[in-house]
């Protein structure tokens, strides 16, 4: 139950893949790290410090440091690459697919700043798109991880799966919540809290929304229960089957549009091997603009409230479903 | 020494196999890849230190990427001669369910092949990793890279090229497949590289020039480039080639970049080939 999550502190998910890279490259020497002029807010320094001679800075060129990856994960190395999530996925989108898509490199495409919660610096660099374009890509697994623990984790475990991984995380402070002590799995969902009335699957920074909303629900009677997907692909069929089996009704809540992303993963599922009502809170086919996160957040539908009231929509057509089932 | 004219028949041999390789499936890019066998044909019967079986990580050894992925037909000859895969996997080239894809993958395990190439400017990009890595596990062995010329009209090749000076990168030879044809006609009418040497130079370049159509040639520069490793200074080789050199019909014209010669065609160029090590 969300009791069992406690608010710890408050730190960004960024953070915790620097504290994590740290500790992947002291654990395994064949762990490399690349960056394109954006050490300071990958919080990578303490790697470079640490590893000098496994750092290599590629300078504002993008392509080439997907490309250099490529290359070094050819020759037995770990690369993990480091830049926004903009300029880590739809810049650099053919030499993804190319050189490490397709040609199954070992290659961790790590990206910060991803979403509206990136904030004042405005839509150009605000990317909502990121989750849709590297799950299409077959091989490629998908992480948004939502919190600091989480992406700590997240980041050390990745180094010990063989292939393409894109590791998702954000710039601000954030609740934490996870214990840091909880073993991350590849494509485990975590179940955070259980109930009877509805299922909502959230990922990323939204996890800790959706825990907001959870008490809100309770205060009006309903019993919701909260999957935390942190792994997009390969997405956990189980845990989301066996919830909705039981509630009978879905929301999902990413930072993300809502074409391409974790709803989309969620509803293909529930099309193929179970029709349920499903809501959605996520960004509508729009860009995002300058602002500070919280504020973005409610004003592009994605606050503690919209997840209360997509839950409260998708309370109705289930009972519809019911009535004319 | 090199055996050059040793190399020269394994080329005439090579050549046929493109010939016979493009015209069995109808598609495909005979034109690079003819101008382009010599200097692959040098480097991988007398240039390059390369173990069999194929090892994927390359440690110990000498490790080559094509960047222009579309010769493909000239690199599947040359691993087959090599010892790679049978030569007789030739005849699979561009049909289904075959290793040999039109574009060089790692997808289908093709032994030789270790990035996927194809879209055009990234194996520079990949072969500067592969170097990296060599210099970061003390490994003296050397990454090759062939380029077109026409591909260098991406700009990932400028970041890539920049980059190698920056680090150092004395590991690495490059060669440019400096034909002056593109699919669109000649280099110059479509995009002018203008003054390639010194724009290679610029970018912190050793650079070098070879007649990339005289075995001799090949041989003696692709010697001169190993002897200028480990002084701190990437080596690019602007190999002035002929398009679809040596056949009388194909020679010189972007026309044959990316068609296949028909029974005529094809029977016309065997003619000007010799068979030498039998053919697949």
């Amino acid at each position: 139950m969300i009791n069992d999550f406690p608010v710890t502190g408050k730190k960004a998910t960024r953070d915790g893949f620097g504290d994590g890279l740290l500790a992947a490259g002291q654990q395994n020497d064949q762990v490399v790290a690349l960056c394109a002029d954006l050490l300071g807010s990958l919080k990578m320094n303490a790697f470079v410090k640490s590893f000098p001679e496994r750092f290599v800075q590629v300078g504002v060129a993008e392509a080439n440091m997907m490309g250099i990856a490529a290359g070094l994960a050819t020759a037995g190395k770990i690369p993990y690459t480091g830049t926004f999530a903009n300029f880590s996925t739809g810049r650099v989108y053919d030499q993804i697919r190319q050189s490490i898509a397709y040609s199954h490199k070992n290659v961790k495409i790590c990206a910060s700043h991803a979403g509206l919660t990136l904030g004042e610096d405005g839509a150009t660099h605000q990317i909502l798109e990121d989750i849709g374009m590297m799950k299409m890509l077959p091989g490629m697994t998908v992480i948004n991880p939502c919190d600091y623990n989480q992406t700590k984790a997240a980041t050390l475990a990745i180094a010990e799966h063989y292939g393409p991984v894109y590791l998702r995380f954000g710039r601000p402070s954030w609740p934490i919540f996870m214990p840091d002590n909880l073993p991350f799995v590849i494509g485990k969902g975590i179940m955070m809290h259980e109930g009877t009335d509805v299922t909502i699957i959230a990922t990323g920074h939204l996890v800790a929304y959706a825990m907001d909303a959870i008490k809100k629900l309770e205060e009006q009677g309903i019993s919701a229960e909260l999957i935390n997907i942190h792994t997009i692909k390969p997405l956990d069929e189980e845990i989301i089957l066996d919830s909705a089996s039981k509630t009978g009704c879905v929301v999902t809540a990413e930072e993300h549009q809502r074409n391409g992303g974790l709803g989309d993963s969620v509803a293909q599922l529930l099309a193929r091997k179970m029709p349920t009502p499903q809501e959605y809170v996520a960004v509508n086919d729009s860009f995002g603009e300058s602002g500070v996160p919280e504020q973005l957040l409610v004003k592009y539908g994605l606050s503690p409230e919209n997840i209360v009231t997509a839950v409260n929509d998708a309370l109705k057509r289930k009972e519809m479903v019911g009535h004319f089932g | 020494m090199a055996n050059i004219q040793e190399l020269n028949s394994i080329a005439s041999q090579v050549r046929r196999d493109i010939i016979r390789m493009v015209h069995q499936c109808q598609s495909g890019h005979p034109g690079g890849s003819l101008g382009c066998t010599d200097f692959m044909v040098a480097l991988y019967f007398h240039i390059m230190e390369h173990k069999l079986p194929f090892n994927m990580e390359g440690h110990g050894e000498d490790m080559f990427f094509l960047s222009n992925g579309h010769i493909s037909p000239v690199w599947y000859s040359v691993l087959s001669r090599s010892g790679y895969f049978p030569t007789s996997e030739l005849a699979t080239f561009r049909h289904i369910n075959s290793r040999l894809q039109g574009h060089p993958t790692t997808h289908e395990g093709l032994p030789g092949v270790r990035v996927a190439s194809g879209s055009l400017g990234q194996g520079l990009s990949v072969a500067i990793g592969a170097a990296l890595a060599k210099r970061m596990n003390g490994d003296d062995n050397l990454v090759y890279v062939l380029t077109g010329d026409g591909e260098l009209e991406e700009g990932q090749v400028w970041e890539a090229m920049m980059s190698a000076a920056h680090y150092k990168l004395d590991n690495i030879i490059v060669a440019v497949d400096w034909n002056g044809q593109q699919i669109d006609g000649p280099t110059d009418l479509v995009m002018s590289l203008g003054d390639l040497e010194a724009k290679w130079k610029a970018f912190g370049w050793h650079v070098l020039l070879m007649n990339g159509n005289n075995m001799e040639e090949v041989v003696s520069t692709l010697e001169k480039a190993k002897s200028l490793t480990g002084n701190k200074q990437p080596i690019v080789i602007l190999m002035k080639t002929d398009m679809g050199y040596p056949i009388d019909f194909m020679v010189g014209s972007h026309h044959w970049h990316g068609i296949a010669p028909n029974d005529e065609q094809r029977d016309k160029a065997l003619l000007q080939l010799e068979t030498t090590l039998g053919d697949y």
